[in-house]
C-alpha cells in the first residue's frame, strides 16, 4: 500500500537504521542530475522471504532471507546508467551514484530536484508482514494438511511435495521529478506437486495459488485453499495415467478459462512492452490502430485488482499503476510504459514499470493481464469443434518477440472428437505466431477468470509476479506439437 | 570510470575470517553442525545499441547463506546485509527455523573424510582491468561491423560488453574451509533483419574466463549477422517423422535434461524417467560421457563442491552404459550410496565425436531438420516426454534448403537418447557440456 503511513513505515525501516534522512535523498538525486543527465532515480529496498517446504511428510526444509539495498539509476537520452550497493549508508549511495552518473563523464554538477511531492495512492492490498502473520507450527500445519489429504485422496499418489513462501517487500522511491513514494507488499504462495505411480507409470500433478495478502489466505475456510490445490494436484496425475499421445499438426483449439491466458501473454503481451516498440523490435511495432485481433476481442493490463499477485499499488518509479487497454475489440490501442520509453516516444508512463530488485534495472513489465469476457458459453464453443484440442493447464511459455512466434506446453489438455471432450493428452507445446494468433479466434466465452496466484514472468534475466486471465476462447488454427 | 577492482588475497582472507566467525555463533547458538558459505562478485556491463550507448551498469553484490543443524533438524538463512545485526539476525532465524522443522535421519554435513581437505584453488580466475568506457568502444566496434555487414540488417538490439568476476568462500564445522575466484567475460551481439516476409531476430557470442580466449569483435560481428540473415523468409513445415541434427547448443540442452534425470533430487522422489537405469544401456554404444571436475577455463571446474566434497574425475557413460549418478551427501544417503560431489551441480561434460564435421553429419542425415533453436518448457522429465518449439532449417540431401519456423519437435526422452545416430566433431566450448552436433533417427515435426 502507498498512503502517508507507508511512507512513514518505509522510512522506519529503510533510513532511520542507516541514519539517512530526506533530504540526503535529496542530495544523492543533486549530484546525479546536471550535464547531460536529465533524470535519475534512487530505489530502496528490503525484502524478508520465507519459505517451508514438505517432503516424505515431513516439513524438514525451511529458509529465511534478508535482501537489501539501493539501486541507482542516471538517464542522458536513452543512455541508462546504472549502480547498486547493498547496503544503505550515506558513503555507499554517493559510490553508486557516482558510478551511475559517470555515463555523463566528469565535471561538476548540481541541479535542483523539485521539492518532494509524496504520492498518496488508494493501497490494492493491506501492508501487512506475511512472515509475521502466523506461528512457525501454523505454518507447518498448512503444508501437513494438504499431505494427508493428497494421500488419503488417492492410493496411487506416492510423492507429495508442497511449499509455502512468503514474502514481505517494503520499497520507496524518489525520482528527479519529485516524487517520493513508498509501497509495503506482501506476497504469499502454496504450491503442491505430487507424484502417483501405477505399475511401472509415473505421473506428476501441480496446483498452486497465492496473492498479495498474509497466510491466513491458507487457513482460513478450514484450510479451503491448501485442501483445493491438493485435489487438483491429484486429480491432474491421475488423469494423466490415462493420456494418450498428443496429436500433431494445425487444429482448432479450444482454451480453458484463466491461467491459460499465458496466450495472451506470450502471444502479445510482451510484443506490447514500450522498450520493445521504442525500439521498433517488437512484431507490434509501429501498428497502434492496427487490426491486431478478431472483433470481439478486448485485452487489458491492469495492476490494480486487489490483492492480485501481479497487483501494484505503484511502479517501481512511483507511478500509480492502472487499467490499460492493449487491444479494443480488435484494434491495437495501447502499448505498456515506463517513464523512460514513455518519453522517448511522447506517451504518458501507464505504470507498469518493474524491476526483480534494487540490483535490477527497471523495464515495462505487465502486471495482470487478460482478456474480456466474451458472448458464448463454454460448452458452445467445445460443441462447434469436430476434431481439436481442449486445453485446460500449461507449464508455460516463451516468445521471440520480434519474429512475434510463441510457444506455449499443455499440462492439462483433452481431445475433443465431434464436439465433445474425449481422452486426456499427453503433455504439449503449442506454437503460434503472435500477430495473427488473436485474429483466429471465432469464439469468445462469457466466463472470465484469473489464474489462482502462481504466475512469475522472466525478461531479460528478472523475474516478476504476475497474473494472467480470460475466458473460455476458441482458436481457429494453432500447431499442436505431439508425438502422436 | 574506473574498472573493476580485482579480488586480493586481503579479500580472499577477510571473507574466510567472516565464515569462521558466523561458524562460531552458530555453535554458540546451540548448533550441532554448521556449514556456511559467502560470495562475493563485481563487474561492469556496457550496451550500445544502434552505435549509442544504451546501458552501462555496475555490479558489486555480497551473500551470505548459513545451514545449521541440530542433529537431524537443519536451518537455513541467508543475507546481503554482512553487519553485525544482520549476521546476529540470521544466526538466530536459522535456528528458530532448524528447531521448528521435523528431524530427517539423512540429513547432515557430508562425511568428514571425503572433505577437500586442504581445498586447492583452480586456475579460474583471470580478471580484466577494463574501464566501461573501453566495453563500450568494444560493443560499439562489434555492433558497427555487424550492422555495416548487410543492409537488410536493419536494427540491433545492441552489443553488449560484460566482465565480472566472483569469489566463493565455504566452510563448516568439520574443519572444512575453501574458496575459490572464477572471472567470466562475454560479448554478444543481437541484431534484427527484415525482408518482405517480416522481421527476425538472432545473436551470437563468445564466453571465456579468461579475456584472451574470447572472439574478436568482428567474429561475433559477422556470426550475429550471418545467423540472422540466414533465418529470413523462414516457412513452416508439412507435419511428419524426420530426422532431426540439433546443433551443439540444442544437443547440450538434451544432455542437460539426461544429467537432470539422473541426478539425486529426482532420483529418490522417483520422479524422473531414468529411476533403477544404474548399469543399463540408455545412450548407443559408440556414445561416452566423461566429468572433468579439473579442466582448464571450464565452466564447471571446482576442486570442492558446495559441501566442501573432494570433486574427481570419472565416466558417466560408458559405451552407452549409464555408470553413475549425480549425487549431494543428501541424495545419496536416500538413495543408500556415495555423494559423487554434486552438490550444487554437474562439473564439466566432455564427449568423445565421431571423426565427422556438421557438414559430413549432414550428409548422413540426407533429409531432414537442423534445429537451430528450441522454445517453451515442454520437457517432461517424470516421463520423459518431450515437445518443443523449434527453429532451424530444412535440408535435402545433406544441404541446407530453407529456414523453418513456427514448428514442434516431440518425441519421448529415452528413444532420444538411444537413437543418437552420431555426434560431429564440432565441439561447443563455451559450454559446461561440449559437444558437437548430434543426429537424432526420427522425431515427430508438426507444422502445417
Amino acid at each position: 500500500m502507498t498512503d502517508a503511513s507507508s511512507l512513514t513505515l518505509a522510512q522506519q525501516i529503510l533510513l532511520e537504521p542507516a541514519d539517512l534522512t530526506q533530504h540526503d535523498l535529496h542530495q544523492v538525486l543533486g549530484q546525479l542530475l546536471g550535464q547531460t543527465i536529465t533524470q535519475a532515480d534512487l530505489y530502496l529496498q528490503n525484502t524478508y522471504h520465507e519459505s517451508w517446504s514438505l517432503e516424505d511428510g515431513k516439513v524438514k526444509e525451511a529458509g529465511f532471507n534478508i535482501n537489501k539495498g539501493v539501486g541507482i539509476r542516471a538517464i542522458a537520452q536513452e543512455t541508462v546508467g546504472f549502480a547498486y550497493a547493498d547496503d544503505l549508508l550515506y558513503p555507499a549511495l554517493t559510490q553508486a551514484a557516482q558510478a551511475a552518473r559517470s555515463i555523463a563523464g566528469q565535471g561538476q554538477t548540481t541541479s535542483a530536484v523539485p521539492v518532494w511531492r509524496p504520492q498518496i495512492i488508494p493501497a490494492m492490498y493491506p501492508a501487512v508482514n506475511p512472515l509475521a502473520s502466523l506461528s512457525k507450527a501454523d505454518k507447518i500445519a498448512i503444508l501437513h494438511q494438504i499431505d494427508r489429504h493428497a494421500r488419503q485422496l488417492d492410493h496411487r499418489v506416492h510423492q507429495v511435495n508442497a511449499t509455502l513462501v512468503g514474502r514481505y517487500d517494503v520499497v520507496l522511491t524518489v525520482q528527479s521529478d519529485g516524487v517520493i513514494a513508498a509501497d509495503v507488499r506482501p506476497l504469499v504462495r502454496l504450491s503442491v506437486s505430487v507424484i502417483v505411480e501405477e505399475g511401472d507409470q509415473r505421473q506428476q500433478g501441480f496446483c498452486g495459488g497465492g496473492a498479495r495478502s498474509d497466510f491466513s489466505l491458507f487457513t482460513e475456510n478450514d484450510y479451503h485453499y491448501p485442501l483445493h490445490y491438493a485435489g487438483e494436484a491429484v486429480r491432474e496425475a491421475v488423469l494423466k495415467l490415462q493420456a494418450i499421445p498428443a496429436p500433431a499438426g494445425s487444429m482448432p483449439v479450444v482454451l480453458g478459462p484463466g491461467w491459460p491466458g499465458v496466450l495472451l501473454h506470450e502471444a502479445v503481451g510482451h510484443g506490447l512492452e514500450g522498450d520493445f516498440n521504442r525500439k521498433g523490435v517488437s512484431a507490434f511495432s509501429n501498428r497502434l490502430g492496427e487490426r491486431v485481433a478478431a472483433p470481439g476481442v478486448s485485452v487489458v493490463d491492469n495492476g490494480t485488482l486487489t490483492g492480485r499477485r501481479g497487483s501494484l499499488t505503484m511502479d517501481d518509479e512511483g507511478t500509480p499503476t492502472q487499467c490499460t487497454t492493449l487491444i479494443e475489440d480488435g484494434i491495437l490501442v495501447g502499448y505498456m510504459q515506463d517513464k523512460l520509453n514513455a518519453q522517448l516516444m511522447g506517451m504518458q508512463s501507464t505504470g507498469n514499470c518493474r524491476r526483480e530488485s534494487y540490483a535490477h534495472t527497471p523495464m515495462p513489465r505487465m502486471t495482470n493481464t487478460y482478456m474480456l469476457a466474451g458472448q458464448y458459453a463454454p460448452e458452445e464453443i467445445i460443441q462447434s469443434v469436430e476434431r481439436g484440442i481442449y486445453a485446460v493447464n500449461f507449464s508455460g511459455g516463451q516468445v521471440d518477440i520480434t519474429s512475434g512466434k510463441f510457444v506455449f506446453s499443455v499440462s492439462e489438455g483433452y481431445l475433443i472428437e465431434n464436439g465433445q471432450v474425449t481422452r486426456p493428452i499427453k503433455d504439449a507445446t503449442l506454437i503460434g505466431d503472435g500477430p495473427t494468433v488473436l485474429t483466429k479466434v471465432s469464439m469468445v466465452g462469457n466466463n472470465l477468470q484469473l489464474d489462482g496466484g502462481i504466475g512469475t514472468c522472466g525478461k531479460e534475466g528478472q523475474s516478476v509476479p504476475v497474473g494472467v486471465g480470460q475466458p473460455t476462447l476458441k482458436v481457429d488454427e494453432l500447431t499442436v506439437g505431439g508425438a502422436a | 570510470m574506473s574498472a573493476t577492482p580485482t579480488i586480493t588475497d586481503q579479500d580472499v582472507e577477510q571473507y574466510t575470517q567472516l565464515t569462521q566467525q558466523v561458524l562460531q555463533q552458530a555453535r554458540q547458538a546451540g548448533a550441532s553442525a554448521a556449514e556456511v558459505s559467502v560470495n562475493f562478485s563485481s563487474g561492469l556491463s556496457s550496451c550500445v545499441r544502434m552505435g549509442a550507448v544504451d546501458t552501462v551498469e555496475f555490479h558489486r553484490e555480497k551473500g551470505l547463506g548459513l545451514t545449521v543443524y541440530f542433529d537431524q533438524q537443519k536451518g537455513h538463512a541467508s543475507s546481503s546485509d554482512t553487519s553485525a545485526e544482520a549476521l546476529t539476525q540470521i544466526v538466530e532465524a536459522a535456528c528458530d527455523i532448524a528447531k521448528a522443522t521435523q528431524g530427517d535421519p539423512y540429513t547432515g554435513l557430508a562425511e568428514e573424510a571425503l572433505l577437500a581437505k586442504p581445498a586447492t584453488e583452480l586456475p579460474l580466475y583471470y580478471p580484466w582491468s577494463l574501464t566501461a568506457e573501453q566495453a563500450i568502444e568494444l560493443a560499439k566496434q562489434c555492433e558497427s561491423e555487424a550492422l555495416t555487414h548487410d543492409q537488410r540488417i536493419i536494427n540491433s538490439e545492441g552489443a553488449t560488453l560484460a566482465t565480472g568476476q566472483h569469489l566463493q568462500v565455504c566452510a563448516n564445522s568439520l574443519g572444512f574451509v575453501g574458496h575459490q575466484r572464477t572471472s567470466r567475460h562475454s560479448l554478444n551481439c543481437v541484431l534484427v533483419a527484415k525482408d518482405a516476409q517480416g522481421m527476425q531476430r538472432d545473436y551470437a557470442y563468445t564466453t571465456a574466463r579468461d579475456p584472451q580466449d574470447l572472439w574478436s569483435t568482428n567474429q561475433v560481428a559477422m556470426l550475429a549477422a550471418q545467423r540472422t540473415l540466414d533465418r529470413l523468409d523462414a516457412r513452416r513445415l508439412p507435419t511428419g517423422r524426420w530426422p532431426v541434427i540439433l546443433t551443439p547448443e540444442i544437443a547440450a540442452q538434451l544432455l542437460h535434461y539426461f544429467i537432470r534425470a539422473i541426478s539425486g533430487g529426482l532420483l529418490y522422489r522417483r520422479a524422473s524417467f531414468l529411476v533403477d537405469c544404474l548399469g543399463k544401456q540408455i545412450f548407443p554404444t559408440h556414445l561416452t560421457l566423461t566429468e572433468d571436475p579439473w579442466l582448464d577455463k571450464g565452466w564447471g571446474s571446482a576442486a570442492f563442491d558446495d559441501e566442501g566434497v573432494k570433486t574427481t574425475a570419472r565416466t558417466l557413460v560408458d559405451a552407452g552404459v549409464l555408470q553413475g549418478y549425480v549425487l549431494g551427501s543428501y541424495s545419496a544417503r536416500r538413495l543408500g550410496m556415495q555423494t559423487t560431489g554434486n552438490a550444487g551441480g554437474i562439473h564439466n561434460i566432455l564427449i568423445q565425436p565421431q571423426p565427422l564435421t556438421q557438414a559430413q553429419l549432414l550428409d548422413k542425415m540426407d533429409t531432414g531438420l537442423l534445429v537451430t533453436e528450441t522454445m517453451g518448457h515442454g520437457v517432461n522429465l517424470v516421463t520423459g516426454d518431450f515437445s518443443q518449439g523449434a527453429v532451424g532449417f530444412w535440408v535435402e540431401q545433406g544441404e541446407i534448403q530453407f529456414p523453418v519456423h513456427e514448428i514442434t519437435i516431440a518425441g519421448r526422452l529415452p528413444d532420444m537418447l538411444q537413437n543418437i545416430v552420431a555426434i560431429s566433431n564440432d565441439l561447443d566450448n563455451r559450454q559446461m557440456i561440449r559437444t558437437g552436433s548430434m543426429l537424432i533417427e526420427q522425431m515427430t515435426i508438426a507444422g502445417q
